[in-house]
């Protein structure tokens, strides 16, 4: 049994008429210790996606209009409160972008991790456990930082922080929105760094959202790539990134300059991302894609898996 | 949405005063010292209203009944001037006849209709209100977008300059301001005195919150794009800063009107605001004061309702305005 | 002999410092400076772009808007076609603005939410009175609005009705419509969607190609300076590290944090499994920047002499300077400590 299995999730804003559907049949399975990737760009649901793995898109004004998100079997989203609360924290944890937002201000670092030792394990919950915590994620001097409030920390620290705090109730998935997307580049090499680290040290699975195809390349096993609240193409990373098959992929790779490529002029995808409501007709990415043919804007392409463990939603995927 | 119709019905009335009240405030009927109000009946499919005979002791009146006299729309009566400027003797509704007189409100303790001072002093307590704080919000703007927008000793000069007229009690500023001026004025100076004297009290605190907000707007792109253009700091300051300011101020003005109108009330009520014989709501509840006159003559407490009702359509309005600009910022 | 033409740069600082005095409160005296600029000079050449790298704290955005006077310089000078724009006030200064622009990186926060593209683009045409007719003025903003991309029919509009890349569009007319020799670009495809990075980029290359703009082209992305511009540098707690062409920076960096900077991006590529030097620590605070070399405290090759000895800008190469004492040393994989 897969530690989490999305099947055909569909999740709408608002309803009745003026329903905006934000994920539109969304299916993906983690297997413990799998780091997987989902990239996207803004708009296109991965976010939402994963924190509905715990429930967390306030509903209203979300409605869950399908499909079943299975942790270990079990449905969350037909999971009582109290199972929820279990499973935030015990077996989900979430990083986000903004380390200095998801931390409280008011309090110390130290006890905003002891907080969530108190709840999934409360006879860990000891300046002990908080201290050896910090220093798993590679915080020095963590005896004195246990006192430090956020606003005193830097934005890689605050990072750090926030990983201690998902790691506090040893969740069996990491799930992480965007962790680096806010930091500088060389806090990002540690950040990363360090979650492959703890990846191999705790046996964890993570899901890793970004719109940072290097990142993919650095830290996946494989790749789900999102447009328009569906995925588009499931694959290995390394498979993709060799060789990416959808055509959505394939201009984003090329359209994002390489450290040491060519000064040629970039392929840039011509038009907008589309936004949440205004979801062209049949294939989503027909309006912008080079090799769209007339039927693609006429019924919505099923996700195919064209060669082993690689799927994709194109039907003309062999064109070059 | 409630609030906003109400009060555009209240202005309209104001507006319409003298031709809607059906009579004018000056006018004394000393034989009807307070009056009960004169409800119409229905007499046929007129609406009339009957004559009422004094009975013995301290001003009781009872209704004669079967003595009813039919009230007529568009009467000729006492001479007003319509919007302050046209001459005009023709009233909304009225019955002609003295003997019958129509006073939906009563008469207070000089035998006067207390509807028609009630809608004579709307004219001035609303008004009051609306040009106070335009004064007044205006003057804050400008003040707190400088004051912002330049920092350093400027900025640090107003700001102190604004706390000291904040932490005058606003009650005895009023007060001491009024005593500054001389007695004896022209109505219409007391008018303009009142509003200047509000509006002083008032500007301090929108000029500081203006200011708060300058200071952050000032260092949003699209200023410093301006200012990389070349633009002079006055129009960046008044083309680019304070028009983004405009949601809060629309619902400070809206919540803050209540208090001008307040204002003026307490100076009339102390009378040392609108003098007799001209009506004003805070005026008009002088003469409310006592609780005997109260138990007796309950209508003299009708610019009491009419306060309660204007203070509480304007803070709806606010409430509406704030939230329809808070989905309009999403 | 030949005599040898030197033109003039377009644009030259010379020793620029933008020291901020840190508030001490009502009645201290300021001994205390956040030195976000320090002591910086470099030359931009007609129709050149010139990259400027570096993470936040570094000083390039403030660097960025000293170049256009937004933010005061504490010391130094900055030359337009010779002249120094620093000592320059009123409307000298205004009338010089139009020969440098600059373009911002938030395409929210860079257009004013209260006025229409057409007010927007138009009070660039306003303030230096280059148009003299209605009609000019809106023939000319469409010519604008085209140039970039966008049809003009949405003068009208207001920015919340477009997308970031849209916005950031019309921010690029508002700084064309002066007609700049030079515009600042402070991370303009930063906070842009990856598919829309390409479009902006685009954009802005050919319109240097048309109008021979040049560029001073600020980002915290390597891979984007590196493929846009000619020369590129490196800037770390307000200093220039390194300066070099840009395919040689990437390829042969000297300085150590250059190199750190390029092996911390993360690559597309699945086949170079290169390894990475990780930095240790966090970017120390411009307000007390460590003695000697600023960047010692984090350098992995760092020695005695990098504490106490200040390494000044100078040639290592041909066209290719760096501030290390050990220039040109490459370091090899570095893990952080535990």
């Amino acid at each position: 049994m897969n530690l989490l299995e999305i099947k055909n999730l569909k999740l709408d804003f608002g309803s009745g008429a003026e329903a905006l559907r934000a994920v539109d049949g969304v299916s993906l399975a983690i297997g413990a210790g799998e780091t997987v990737c989902l990239v996207g760009e803004s708009g296109c649901g991965k976010t939402v996606t994963a924190l509905s793995i715990a429930r967390l898109v306030p509903a209203p004004p979300a409605n869950y209009v399908g499909g079943e998100i299975r942790l270990y079997g079990t449905d969350v989203l037909k999971m009582s409160g109290e199972a929820l609360r279990n499973i935030r924290g015990g077996v989900v944890s979430y990083i986000f972008q903004e380390p200095g937002a998801a931390l409280n201000p008011v309090f110390r670092v130290g006890s905003q991790i002891k907080e969530s030792l108190k709840l999934h394990l409360p006879e860990k919950a000891n300046d002990a456990e908080v201290i050896r915590l910090l220093k798993l994620v590679g915080i020095p001097a963590p005896e004195s930082r246990l006192r430090n409030y956020p606003f005193e920390l830097s934005g890689g620290m605050q990072q750090r922080v926030m990983i201690a705090m998902a790691l506090a109730s040893e969740p069996k998935l990491l799930v992480a929105d965007e962790p680096t997307t806010a930091l500088d580049v060389t806090i990002q090499a540690q950040i990363l760094e360090l979650l492959h680290e703890l990846k191999q040290r705790l046996g964890m699975a993570i899901l890793l959202i970004t719109h940072n195809l290097g990142i993919v390349g650095d830290m996946a096993d494989r790749v789900a790539v999102m447009y328009a609240g569906q995925i588009v193409e499931l694959s290995p990373a390394k498979e993709l990134l060799r060789r990416p098959l959808h055509p959505y992929t394939k201009a984003l790779m090329a359209s994002v300059p390489k450290l040491r490529g060519d000064a040629a002029r970039l392929s840039a995808i011509p038009g907008n991302v589309p936004r949440i409501g205004n979801f062209p007709p049949g294939c989503r990415f027909a309006p912008r894609c080079p090799i769209a043919k007339p039927e693609c804007s006429k019924a919505v392409p099923e996700l195919v898996e064209v060669e082993a463990g690689r799927w994709v939603r194109c039907p003309f995927w062999k064109s070059p | 949405m409630v609030g906003g119709v109400i009060l555009i019905a209240l202005y309209l009335v104001a507006l319409f005063a003298g031709f809607i009240a059906p009579y004018g405030y000056e006018r004394q009927d000393r034989d009807r010292f307070f009056h009960p109000p004169t409800w119409p009946r229905l007499a046929g499919f007129h609406l009339a209203v009957p004559r009422y005979e004094q009975l013995p002791g301290n001003f009781n009146y009872r209704a004669v009944p079967g003595d009813l006299k039919p009230i007529h729309f568009l009467v000729q009566g006492d001479k007003y001037k319509l919007f302050g400027l046209i001459p005009a003797t023709i009233h909304l509704f009225g019955t002609g006849d003295v003997n019958y007189p129509v006073y939906p409100l009563g008469t207070d303790q000089f035998g006067r209709d207390v509807l028609s001072r009630l809608l004579c002093g709307s004219q001035i307590s609303l008004s009051i209100g609306v040009v106070g704080i335009l004064l007044s919000f205006t003057f804050g703007m400008i003040i707190g977008g400088i004051s912002g927008y330049f920092s350093g000793t400027t900025d640090t000069v107003i700001m102190r300059l604004c706390e000291l007229v904040m932490s005058i009690p606003a009650l005895y500023l009023i007060i001491s301001l009024r005593a500054a001026f001389p007695p004896g004025m022209s109505s219409a100076q007391v008018y303009a005195m009142i509003i200047v004297i509000l509006s002083f009290i008032g500007w301090a605190s929108m000029a500081r919150v203006i200011r708060g907000m300058t200071l952050s707007l000032r260092e949003q792109q699209f200023v410093l794009a301006a200012r990389a253009l070349g633009q002079s700091h006055l129009r960046v300051i008044v083309r680019h800063i304070l028009p983004n300011t405009f949601s809060y101020v629309i619902v400070a003005a809206t919540l803050s009107v209540p208090y001008y109108i307040l204002g003026e009330v307490v100076l009339s009520f102390l009378g040392v605001g609108i003098q007799e014989p001209n009506a004003s709501w805070g005026n008009m509840l002088t003469a409310a004061q006592n609780t005997e006159i109260l138990r007796n003559f309950p209508w003299l407490l009708a610019p009491g309702a009419a306060i309660f009702v204007t203070v509480l359509a304007f803070n709806f309005l606010g409430d509406g305005l704030r939230d329809a600009a808070d989905t309009k910022s999403l | 002999m030949p005599v040898l033409e030197i033109t003039m740069s377009l644009l030259e600082v010379k020793n620029l410092k933008v020291h901020f005095p840190v508030k001490p409160g009502m009645f201290g005296r300021v001994h205390e400076f956040v030195k976000a600029v320090d002591d910086v000079s470099f030359s931009l050449e007609p129709g050149e772009t010139l990259g400027l790298v570096g993470e936040s704290g570094c000083g390039k955005t403030t660097l960025g808007r000293a170049i256009v006077r937004l933010v005061e310089p504490t010391a130094g000078s900055v030359l337009l076609d010779g002249e120094d724009i620093t000592r320059m006030s009123g409307s000298l200064l205004r009338a010089r603005r139009r020969t440098f622009q600059m373009i911002f990186q938030d395409p929210y926060g860079s257009l004013n939410p209260r006025m229409t593209v057409e007010q927007i683009v138009g009070e660039a045409l306003d303030i230096h009175k280059l148009t003299d007719s209605s009609s000019a003025r809106r023939k000319r903003i469409a010519e604008l609005l085209q140039a970039v991309g966008l049809d003009p029919i949405y003068a009208q509009r207001y920015p919340h009705e477009f997308s970031g890349g849209q916005r950031q569009r019309i921010g690029i007319a508002r700084a064309l419509a002066v007609e700049p020799r030079l515009i600042i670009c402070d991370e303009p495809v930063s906070a842009l969607d990856v598919s829309v990075q390409a479009q902006i980029i685009n954009l802005l290359r050919d319109l240097q190609q048309q109008r021979g703009i040049a560029y001073l082209f600020i980002a915290h992305d390597l891979a984007v300076v590196e493929h846009i511009s000619r020369r590129v540098m490196v800037m770390y707690l307000g200093k220039i590290v390194e300066t070099a062409d840009a395919k040689t920076i990437i390829r042969e960096p000297q300085h150590p944090y250059t190199q750190a900077l390029i092996s911390a991006v993360p690559e597309v590529d699945p086949e170079t499994k290169r390894q990475r030097i990780v930095l240790p620590g966090d970017v120390p605070s411009p307000i007390h920047p460590p003695p000697g070399c600023p960047f010692h405290p984090r350098c992995p090759i760092a020695e005695d002499r990098c504490r106490t000895e200040f390494p000044s800008l100078r040639d290592t190469a041909l066209e290719h300077r760096a501030a290390c004492h050990l220039a040109g040393t490459k370091i090899t994989a570095v893990a952080p400590a535990a």
